[in-house]
């Protein structure tokens, strides 16, 4: 077991480096910074005092040195635009971000679960197959346009939930979120919604054939046979075996969902990580993007990581089998 | 005499599908005895399961029972509620299945799997249910049960886990229990095992045992009585030792003679010639006369039942023995 | 010889015609085709079928901007969908627009395909270390989400229409290598390889005339999937303006342009490029959905 973790951890360095390589590279092959905060009158000298103070006079590759020697120190570069560390920036904008994807996950399990269940559990059913047809849907759907769209209806035509934004937040066991207020709530809702949409959808097709597949089992008529009551079989029996690939996969859902939160939080305007992503390639904030796609980039691997593990706790035969090995 | 613990009158399940009907049980009728192991034998697909879970009230759709009765401490099983099978099923009836692989639930310990069978039906504390979760563990030969009960299903041998669901089916004391190819996945000698101790269990509390197989080894070794099973009927029932002795049907002629054995080395095993016919389209009359070396005009209508002494009978137009009126 | 004899029976035809049978089975699946086709042709045949060329600034009158469905235009002709703040014909700009999604999706397709297939096959084949290099990168790209990669490499490359196109190709041939590489284990373990090798044919013979093909009805649904997938993740990249440039109006940038007038109830100028959108994106789908259970060797009995 550690074996596995030991070498998971070089995988991810490793991966983790090449990234950096890339990003830093490729980012700084493109545009020139300088065109924008510059005015076009600035004569000569001032541009290069401004090269200078910004560091880019240097080598490319100097200044890759420089960049990951600090980035060993917590230190991923400032920010042209806002002129702070890049790390504080995202820092700041993490938790709306965070606070949207689990939101969002929550939403789609609390969704998605239920109704794959008794879709798989009743597959003929007309009302398993108007889920199964929302599913489909909820896959082809664009994120994006759903968005447009929930705006039009629930902001515009009806006026329900604000439009943008995050609304108040409030501090509570430690945790700063608009989860805990009722103005919060209302700008969360839409956002969270639109961003559930796909996992709800996922989990719905995960759970529905789960349970399909489960329900077949010999486990179950044996569970039956021993007289069990229908809802033990069902919430107890067949909902702790679907539970393993869903938990699986909703935990590597979560990096994703973070990632697809640039598009929501960039269509609600809504404070995050992957907004400040979306305006840093837009103004070629350099020390943002590499900093984002850095942070982001290790975020996956730590999620991947406990994914794995959680996975080997919840299923005896992994978690025993790895126990010997 | 007492009244016998299970009678089967003329039972039908049949199962609509898109292809058509398959009979799959047609007009089964026997009956089992206190404390008497009844044999019930046939090839794949001759109905001898379906029987089973006739009887256990676990047909799925599209199976269903059409008609007959299955007569249980003076009720009728098959026009029974679900709710009031559910509470025969696991305490008064209960079932072993064929596979012990595939049987108890791979994420649950055993300890919740047993325990869950003693207070689906008695309100009982969990340590008195523990406690005797793990004096059935003990009655069925598993060493260390304290320990076993906190073991999942993977960390069994096949020929344990099968002992397990044994003790489950041990746990209420059921009256009858139904055995679908208990030792069938099993090693020769495990099967040994497990024969000799089903049958002490059955003689020691009175528990009727049915016992559904292809092997008429086992049959031989265990049952008092015996129903031969051919597409969907009972082709003949007895005493073990008067039908192996002396067969009446032709089938069953055909498999005592493709039984290996000891005695009849070096000469080639008799074959009963052909497969059985598809559910779907079989012959009118008497379903076997396709394969049948004595089959003549006369088997194209339906056989009756005739009497051969002794509580035996046979569907036969040309049986192998003198029909006794 | 009655080998070569057999697969020349008249019966040659029949897997073909099965699968179309097959395939027509659903007529959900059907419709999805039916509607695939007229979206393919709109796209095609957009300077046909369009009231005005979009991006001709001759053509547009600012005094026609912002005209709701079913308005009459100041040229003659009718705003069936509405215009946009140009005086733009939406259901021109929806036509050219499919044209750019389209494209965009399908060149990103057949990129993704040729360099996923060639990696995949070169896997299989070889095995060994080029095997566990091939895989490993599959694996580890695979475990990001298809839009953080997407914006990594456009906050690398920059926009444009051949790097958004770039882009897609980096997103999807992983898929493609993954899918060609397992078919193509489970074949060259097959008796026939064996048998190609024992006749010592060379290994681009028995790569393209036995292991290929073999490999194809996977990637089929592959493909399919993966086109509706990379529209889509056009149409999202775009929509934030990282994706195609302004000059190549796909529908997400159609869809952007809108936003700002969704507010003041002006929805035409979003909402109908979705729906173009969304039915082009479903009715691949339900033509992928119904090839994958028509494909898939485990359902075939």
């Amino acid at each position: 077991m550690t074996v596995f973790v030991i070498r998971r951890l070089m995988q991810s360095g490793l991966v983790l480096f090449v990234m950096s390589l890339i990003v830093f590279f490729g980012v700084y092959a493109i545009g020139d910074p300088i065109e924008i905060f510059i005015s076009p009158e600035a004569d000569q000298i001032e541009r290069e005092r401004a090269k200078a103070a910004l560091g880019l006079d240097r080598p490319v590759w100097a200044q890759y040195f420089a960049f990951l020697g600090a980035a060993f120190q917590g230190d991923l570069g400032r920010s042209f635009v806002f002129n702070m560390p890049a790390i504080t920036l995202i820092l700041q904008r993490m938790p709306a971000t965070l606070e949207l994807a689990v939101s969002a996950l929550l939403l789609g399990i609390v969704v998605g679960l239920p109704l794959g269940m008794y879709a798989g559990y009743r597959p003929n059913s007309a009302g398993a197959k108007a889920i199964l047809a929302g599913s489909i849907l909820g896959f082809s759907l664009p994120t994006f346009w759903v968005g447009l769209m929930l705006i039009m209806v629930f902001a515009v035509n009806l006026g329900w939930l604000p439009s943008t934004g995050r609304g108040q937040t409030a501090t509570y066991l430690g945790i700063t979120s608009s989860l805990f207020t009722v103005d919060g709530l209302r700008h969360l809702a839409m956002p969270a919604l639109n961003l559930a949409l796909f996992k709800i959808s996922l989990i719905i097709r995960l759970a529905r054939a789960g349970m399909r597949e489960n329900m077949l089992m010999d486990y179950v008529r044996f569970a039956r046979a021993k007289g069990l009551p229908m809802r033990r079989v069902v919430f107890v029996h067949v909902f702790k075996n679907i539970l393993i690939p869903i938990v699986t996969v909703i935990g590597l859902e979560l990096g994703s969902t973070i990632a697809f939160a640039v598009v929501t939080e960039s269509i609600f305007a809504w404070p995050g990580m992957g907004k400040l992503i979306i305006d840093s390639i837009q103004r070629l904030d350099r020390p943002v993007i590499v900093a984002y796609l850095c942070i982001i980039v290790f975020m996956f691997i730590v999620i991947n990581l406990v994914v794995d593990i959680l996975y080997s706790v919840l299923d005896p035969r992994v978690r025993l089998s790895e126990a010997k090995g | 005499m007492t009244a016998p613990t299970l009678v089967v009158e003329e039972l039908r399940t049949w199962f609509h599908t898109r292809a058509g009907v398959v009979k799959a049980v047609d007009g089964v009728s026997f009956s089992v005895d206190r404390g008497r192991v009844m044999g019930l034998v046939g090839e794949s697909g001759s109905g001898k399961s379906v029987t089973g879970f006739s009887i256990m009230g676990l047909v799925d759709p599209p199976g269903r029972i059409v008609s007959g009765r299955i007569l249980f401490g003076g009720r009728d099983i098959a026009a029974m509620p679900e709710d009031e099978l559910r509470h025969l099923r696991g305490r008064r009836i209960a079932m072993i299945f064929q596979d012990p692989m595939m049987t108890l639930n791979p994420v649950l310990r055993i300890d919740t799997q047993m325990i869950e069978a003693i207070r689906a039906h008695e309100d009982v504390s969990r340590d008195e249910a523990r406690r005797r979760a793990r004096d059935a563990l003990g009655q069925v030969g598993i060493p260390s049960p304290d320990e076993r009960l906190a073991a999942y299903p993977h960390q069994f041998s096949g020929g344990m886990r099968q002992r397990v669901a044994i003790a489950i089916a041990l746990l209420n004391r059921a009256e009858l229990i139904v055995a679908d190819e208990p030792t069938t996945a099993l090693d020769v000698t495990i099967q040994g095992q497990i024969l000799f101790e089903m049958q002490r269990l059955a003689r020691q509390t009175g528990t009727a045992l049915l016992w559904i197989t292809h092997d008429l080894s086992v049959v031989a070794s265990l049952a008092d009585e015996v129903c031969v099973m051919y597409a969907g009927r009972i082709v003949e029932r007895g005493t073990v030792d008067d039908v192996l002795d002396r067969p009446a049907h032709p089938y069953t002629a055909g498999l005592i003679g493709s039984v290996p054995s000891r005695n009849l080395r070096g000469q080639p095993l008799q074959q009963i010639p052909g497969v059985m016919p598809s559910m779907l389209s079989l012959p009118a009359g008497c379903a076997f006369r396709t394969r049948c070396a004595r089959a003549d005009e006369a088997c194209a209508s339906e056989p009756a039942e005739r009497g051969f002494g002794a509580g035996r009978v046979a569907r036969c137009v040309h049986p192998l023995v003198e029909p006794v009126p | 010889m009655s080998m070569a004899q057999a697969t020349r029976d008249p019966g040659v035809q029949t897997p073909l015609r099965r699968f179309v049978a097959d395939f027509a089975e659903s007529r959900v699946a059907m419709a999805g085709l039916a509607v695939f086709a007229l979206v393919l042709g709109a796209a095609l045949l957009a300077p046909l079928l369009s009231p005005q060329n979009p991006y001709d600034l001759n053509q547009l009158d600012i005094m026609d901007g912002r005209q709701p469905p079913m308005t009459k235009s100041l040229e003659g002709f009718v705003f069936w969908l509405g215009s946009d703040d140009q005086g733009r014909d939406m259901l021109s700009a929806i036509f050219y627009g499919l044209r750019t999604s389209l494209g965009v999706g399908a060149m990103s397709a057949v990129g993704a395909l040729a360099i996923g297939m060639a990696a995949g096959l070169l896997a299989a084949y070889f095995g060994g270390r080029v095997e566990s290099v091939v895989m490993r990168v599959v694996d580890i790209q695979l475990s990001f989400p298809s839009i953080l990669v997407a914006l990594i490499l456009l906050a690398v490359l920059g926009q444009g229409t051949w790097k958004i196109i770039l882009a897609l190709i980096c997103v999807q041939w992983a898929y493609y290598a993954r899918t060609v590489r397992g078919t193509a284990l489970v074949e060259r373990r097959k008796e026939y390889i064996e048998a190609a090798r024992c006749l010592a044919l060379g290994h681009r013979r028995i790569v393209f005339r036995h292991l290929l093909p073999n490999c194809l009805p996977p990637l089929i649904v592959v493909v399919t999937v993966q086109v509706a997938h990379a529209i889509a993740l056009e149409a999202t990249l775009s929509f934030l303006g990282i994706g195609l440039p302004i000059t190549e109006p796909s529908l997400g940038l159609l869809i952007a342009n809108g936003f700002e007038y969704l507010l003041s109830g002006k929805y035409w100028i979003s909402f109908f490029p979705g729906v173009a959108l969304l039915v082009t994106i479903v009715s691949i789908n339900l033509v992928g959905d119904q090839l994958r259970d028509v494909l898939n060797p485990r359902l075939q009995k």
